[in-house]
C-alpha cells in the first residue's frame, strides 16, 4: 500500500498493527502452553500460561487507547478506518482467547490430580489444531493477507467437528463410571474453551478479511458446534 | 411566517410547502439531472473525459478530488457558467426534464434560475440585504411589494438567517460576517426557487462553526432541492452528502453512497485519495 | 527517523558574529533609505507649501466682494472676475456633461465587452495617448474643428476642448474601477440568471460607483484649471457674456492675461483668481478623497 502524505500517520498505523501482532504472539504462546500442559499434564506450562494473562490485559488496554486516539486525531477513512476498527475488535477477541487459554491451563492443573482411565490424545489434538488455526489467523494479521484469512475461516469447521465428537466421548465416559464425572466435566469445559478459542480466531480472520477487502464474509460462517442439540443416551 | 405573527407555539410546517416548487418534477426514481458522455475543453485542454453521472432528485451529491480534477468544471457546466468565457466548450448531454442543457437553444438565463450556484467566497452584492435577495427574484418574476417581502423572509428563513437580520434588512449586506454573507448568498439563490443548487466549496472561507451551520442548512434544504456540493474537505463530503463522486484528472473514478465511499471504496485511486496517500 | 538524521537534515548552525554584522549593515541601510525618503518628501512638500503660501499671501489681499460681483473692467476702474468665474463654471460644467457619458460608455466597453479584443486594445491605446497629449494640441485641434468652421471663438468650442481632455480621464478610471470588481461578483449575478447588461449596470456599476464618481471629480478638477485649450477656443471675453456661441471668459485665461499685464490692479486680480481656482480644485480633490474613504 502506498504511503500517507503524513508520515507519522503511517507510523501510527504500523505501530497499531505491531501491537496487535505482539498481543497475538503472547496469546498464541498462552494457547501453546495450555496445549502442552494438556498433553503432558505438566503444571509448569500451565502456570506460565496463566501468568501471561496480565500482560495480555495490559496490551488490550493499550490498543484500545491507541485506537481511540487515532480515531480522534486522524479521523481515518476507508481502509485506514477499517484497519483501525478491526484492531479494536481483534484486541477484544485476542483478550478472550487469552482468558480461555488461562482457563484451560487452570483446569489442567486440577486434572493432574486425577488418574484418567482413558487417553486425552483426542483433546490434545484438538488443542494443537486450535493453536495452529490461531497462529494462522495472527499471521494473516501480520501479513494483511485476506486469502489466508479465508482459509482460517474455513478450517474452523474441523475444530467444531472434533469438539462434537469429544462431547459425545466425554459424556459416554461419565455415564460409564460416575468417578469420571469430575475430570470429564473439566475436560468438557476445556474442550468448550478450545472451541471458543477457535471461534475467536475465526473472528480475527473475518475481521481482517473485512479490513483488507472492505467486504464481509458471508453470515453463514462455518459454525459446526452441534453439541447444543446433542443427546447422548445410555443405550446408545 | 410564524415568527412574525407570534404563533411560535404551533408546530412549524415545512417552509418548503409554502411556496410551490417549480412545475418540473422528475418521475419517481428518475435522476434530476443526467450527465452523459460529457467532455469539456479549455481550448485544446480536455478537462473532463466522458463523464456519466446521475444526480438523484432531492439528494446531496458531493464531489471530491484533488485540485484540477474537473469537479468544479463539471459544476460550471451544469449551469452553463462556462458560456461566459470564450474558448471553453462542452460536448455530450446534460439532460434535465428531457431537455439537453448544452443545446445552443437553451435559454441560459432561465436555466440559471433553475440551477442556482453559490461560490467559494461569499459574494454579497454591494446593496442592502433585502435588495440582495430581491435582485435575483426580480430577474424572473414580477412580484408586488408584499409578495416580495414575503419571498425575502421566506428565503432568509430557509437559509437560517432571518432571525439574525430581520431588524436590519435595509443595511448593507457587506456588513455581515463571512458566515452570514454565505448564508445570504444561499438565501439569494433559493429565493429564485431553483430545482438544483450548486455549491462550489461553500465553506472553504468560513470558520468551523459557520461551516457546520452551512452543513446543517444543506441537510435542511435537501428536502426541497437537489444539491451538488464540491468540497476539498472530505469530512464535509462524508457529513453532508448522500452520494459522493470522486474525480481524478478529468475522469469520474467512482461514485457511491457516502458510507460506501468512506468505508470501502471500490477503486484503488479513491482509496488512496481519501485516506491521504500518494497517488 | 533517528535523532542524528534530523540534526543532519536541519539547517546548519548560524555563525553569531556574521549574523550580528549583517544585522548592523541592514540597520544602517534601512536608516539611510529612510532619511533619503524623508528629505525627498520634504522638498516636495516645501515647494507645494511655498506655492500655496504665496498664493494666499498675494491672493487674499485681492479678494473682496467685488471680485464676485463685478465683471472685468479696464485698468483703473476696479472691476472683478464675475464673468470669468461664471464662464469657467459654464465651460467646465458643459465639458463635464459631455465627457462623462462618453467616458463612462467607453470605459464600460473597454472593461466589460472588449477584453482581449483588437478594437479594445486600440481604443485603450488611443485613449491613453490622449490622456498624456499636451493640452495646447487639443486646443488647436478644436480650433481647426470648431472655430475655423464656425467662423469664431465660442464658449461651446471651449467646453468641447475641455471635454476632450476629460474623456480619457473618465475612460481610464471607469475601466480601472470596473476591472477591480471581482469576477466572482459578476459570476454570482450571472448565476442568478441575470443577463450581461443587467449585471454591468446593477452590479458592476454599483460596486464601482465610488471609484467612478471620484474619477469624474478628478477630471473636473483637471479641466477647471486648464488654460491652453481655451486660448484657441473660447478665447476670453472682457465683458459679461453667457452666450455659448460667442467668446467666453474663463478664470485660467483671465489669470493668464492679467498676470502678464502692467497694471497692479490686474495683477492683483490675477492672484485672487489663482487663489480661487486653486481653492476650487483643492475642494474637489478633497471631496473625491472623502468619497473614497467613506466607502473604502
Amino acid at each position: 500500500m502506498s504511503q500517507h502524505v503524513v508520515k507519522s500517520y503511517d507510523h501510527e498505523l504500523v505501530r497499531l498493527r505491531d501491537l496487535i501482532s505482539e498481543m497475538g504472539g503472547i496469546v498464541e504462546s498462552q494457547v501453546a502452553l495450555a496445549a502442552e500442559a494438556l498433553a503432558t499434564r505438566g503444571s509448569d506450562a500451565a502456570s506460565r500460561a496463566v501468568e501471561h494473562d496480565a500482560q495480555v490485559d495490559a496490551l488490550e488496554r493499550e490498543v484500545e487507547q491507541f485506537v481511540i486516539r487515532l480515531l480522534a486525531l486522524r479521523q481515518p477513512v476507508a481502509s485506514d478506518l477499517r484497519h483501525v476498527v478491526a484492531a479494536l475488535k481483534m484486541t477484544g477477541d485476542l483478550e478472550r482467547i487469552g482468558d480461555y487459554a488461562a482457563n484451560v491451563a487452570k483446569r489442567t492443573i486440577v486434572l493432574a490430580q486425577y488418574t484418567l482411565p482413558f487417553s486425552v490424545a483426542g483433546i490434545a489434538h484438538m488443542a494443537r489444531m486450535v493453536q495452529e488455526n490461531l497462529k494462522s489467523a495472527i499471521d494473516c494479521v501480520a501479513d494483511n493477507d485476506a486469502d489466508k484469512a479465508v482459509e482460517v475461516w474455513r478450517s474452523d469447521q474441523v475444530i467444531d467437528d472434533l469438539y462434537n465428537a469429544l462431547f459425545r466421548e466425554l459424556v459416554t465416559y461419565m455415564m460409564e463410571d460416575p468417578r469420571n464425572i469430575t475430570p470429564c466435566a473439566h475436560l468438557l469445559f476445556i474442550a468448550k474453551n478450545l472451541e471458543r478459542i477457535g471461534d475467536h480466531a475465526t473472528n480475527v480472520a473475518e475481521t481482517l478479511y473485512y479490513a483488507v477487502t472492505g467486504e464481509s464474509l458471508p453470515d453463514t460462517r462455518p459454525k459446526g458446534d452441534t453439541s447444543a442439540y446433542a443427546v447422548v443416551r445410555p443405550n446408545e | 411566517m410564524n415568527e412574525t405573527t407570534g404563533q411560535t407555539a404551533a408546530p412549524r410546517p415545512s417552509l418548503g410547502l409554502q411556496l410551490p416548487r417549480s412545475q418540473f418534477e422528475p418521475a419517481t426514481g428518475e435522476p434530476r439531472i443526467a450527465v452523459r458522455n460529457l467532455d469539456f475543453f479549455y481550448g485544446a485542454n480536455r478537462a473532463l473525459k466522458g463523464i456519466n453521472l446521475d444526480l438523484p432528485d432531492r439528494r446531496v451529491m458531493g464531489m471530491i478530488g484533488p485540485s484540477g480534477c474537473g469537479k468544479s468544471t463539471l459544476l460550471r457546466v451544469l449551469n452553463r457558467m462556462y458560456d461566459l468565457y470564450p474558448g471553453q466548450r462542452a460536448t455530450g448531454d446534460v439532460m434535465m426534464d428531457g431537455q439537453n442543457l448544452l443545446a445552443p437553444t437553451t435559454d441560459v438565463n432561465a436555466l440559471r434560475s433553475r440551477i442556482g450556484m453559490v461560490f467559494q467566497k461569499p459574494t454579497p452584492f454591494p446593496m442592502s440585504i433585502y435588495e440582495n435577495i430581491a435582485f435575483g427574484v426580480k430577474l424572473h418574476e414580477k412580484l408586488s411589494k408584499s409578495a416580495m417581502d414575503e419571498r425575502v423572509e421566506w428565503s432568509l428563513t430557509r437559509a437560517a438567517l432571518w432571525g439574525e437580520v430581520r431588524d436590519r434588512l435595509e443595511r448593507s449586506a457587506l456588513g455581515l460576517s463571512g458566515g452570514q454573507q454565505q448564508r445570504l448568498c444561499i438565501a439569494r439563490t433559493i429565493a429564485v426557487r431553483p430545482d438544483v443548487i450548486l455549491l462550489d466549496e461553500p465553506t472553504s472561507a468560513l470558520d468551523p462553526i459557520s461551516t457546520l451551520r452551512i452543513e446543517e442548512l444543506i441537510d435542511e434544504l435537501k428536502q426541497d432541492f437537489t444539491i451538488v456540493i464540491v468540497t476539498h474537505n472530505m469530512q464535509q463530503a462524508a457529513r453532508c452528502a448522500d452520494q459522493v463522486a470522486f474525480f481524478y484528472l478529468g475522469e469520474l473514478i467512482e461514485v457511491g453512497t457516502a458510507a460506501q465511499m468512506f468505508t470501502a471504496p471500490r477503486q484503488r485511486r479513491t482509496q488512496d485519495y481519501i485516506t491521504g496517500r500518494f497517488g | 527517523m533517528s535523532a542524528t538524521t534530523i540534526a543532519a537534515a536541519s539547517a546548519p548552525a548560524k555563525d553569531a558574529a556574521i549574523a550580528v554584522r549583517l544585522g548592523r549593515r541592514r540597520r544602517v541601510a534601512d536608516r539611510l533609505n529612510r532619511v533619503l525618503c524623508v528629505i525627498a518628501t520634504l522638498i516636495g512638500l516645501a515647494l507645494l507649501a511655498s506655492i500655496l503660501l504665496t498664493l494666499i499671501v498675494r491672493g487674499a489681499g485681492g479678494l473682496s466682494v467685488s471680485v464676485f460681483t463685478q465683471v472685468t473692467a479696464p485698468p483703473g476702474s476696479g472691476g472683478g472676475l464675475l464673468n470669468a468665474i461664471v464662464g469657467s463654471l459654464i465651460q467646465t460644467a458643459l465639458g463635464t456633461a459631455m465627457a462623462t457619458p462618453i467616458g463612462l460608455l467607453v470605459g464600460t466597453y473597454l472593461a466589460e465587452y472588449a477584453r482581449g479584443s483588437a478594437l479594445g486594445t486600440a481604443v485603450r491605446f488611443v485613449s491613453d495617448i490622449l490622456l498624456s497629449a499636451p493640452s495646447i494640441l487639443i486646443g488647436l485641434f478644436i480650433y481647426e474643428l470648431l472655430v475655423q468652421t464656425t467662423g469664431g471663438f465660442s464658449g461651446f468650442a471651449g467646453a468641447v476642448a475641455l471635454a476632450v481632455i476629460a474623456i480619457p480621464i473618465v475612460v481610464r478610471t471607469t475601466e480601472d474601477m470596473l476591472r477591480l470588481v471581482p469576477v466572482s461578483l459578476r459570476e454570482a449575478s450571472f448565476a442568478l440568471g441575470a443577463p450581461k447588461w443587467k449585471t454591468v449596470i446593477l452590479i458592476c456599476f454599483r460596486a464601482a460607483r465610488d471609484g467612478v464618481v471620484t474619477g469624474i471629480l478628478l477630471s473636473v478638477a483637471r479641466i477647471a484649471g486648464e488654460t491652453a485649450p481655451l486660448l484657441f477656443t473660447s478665447l476670453g471675453n472682457l465683458n459679461w457674456s453667457v452666450d455659448l456661441a460667442r467668446p467666453m471668459a474663463s478664470l485660467p485665461v483671465t489669470i493668464y492675461q492679467y498676470a502678464g499685464s502692467a497694471y497692479d490692479e490686474w495683477v492683483q486680480l490675477a492672484w485672487a483668481g489663482a487663489l480661487l481656482i486653486t481653492a476650487g480644485v483643492l475642494a474637489i480633490n478633497i471631496m473625491a478623497r472623502l468619497l473614497l474613504r467613506k466607502r473604502g
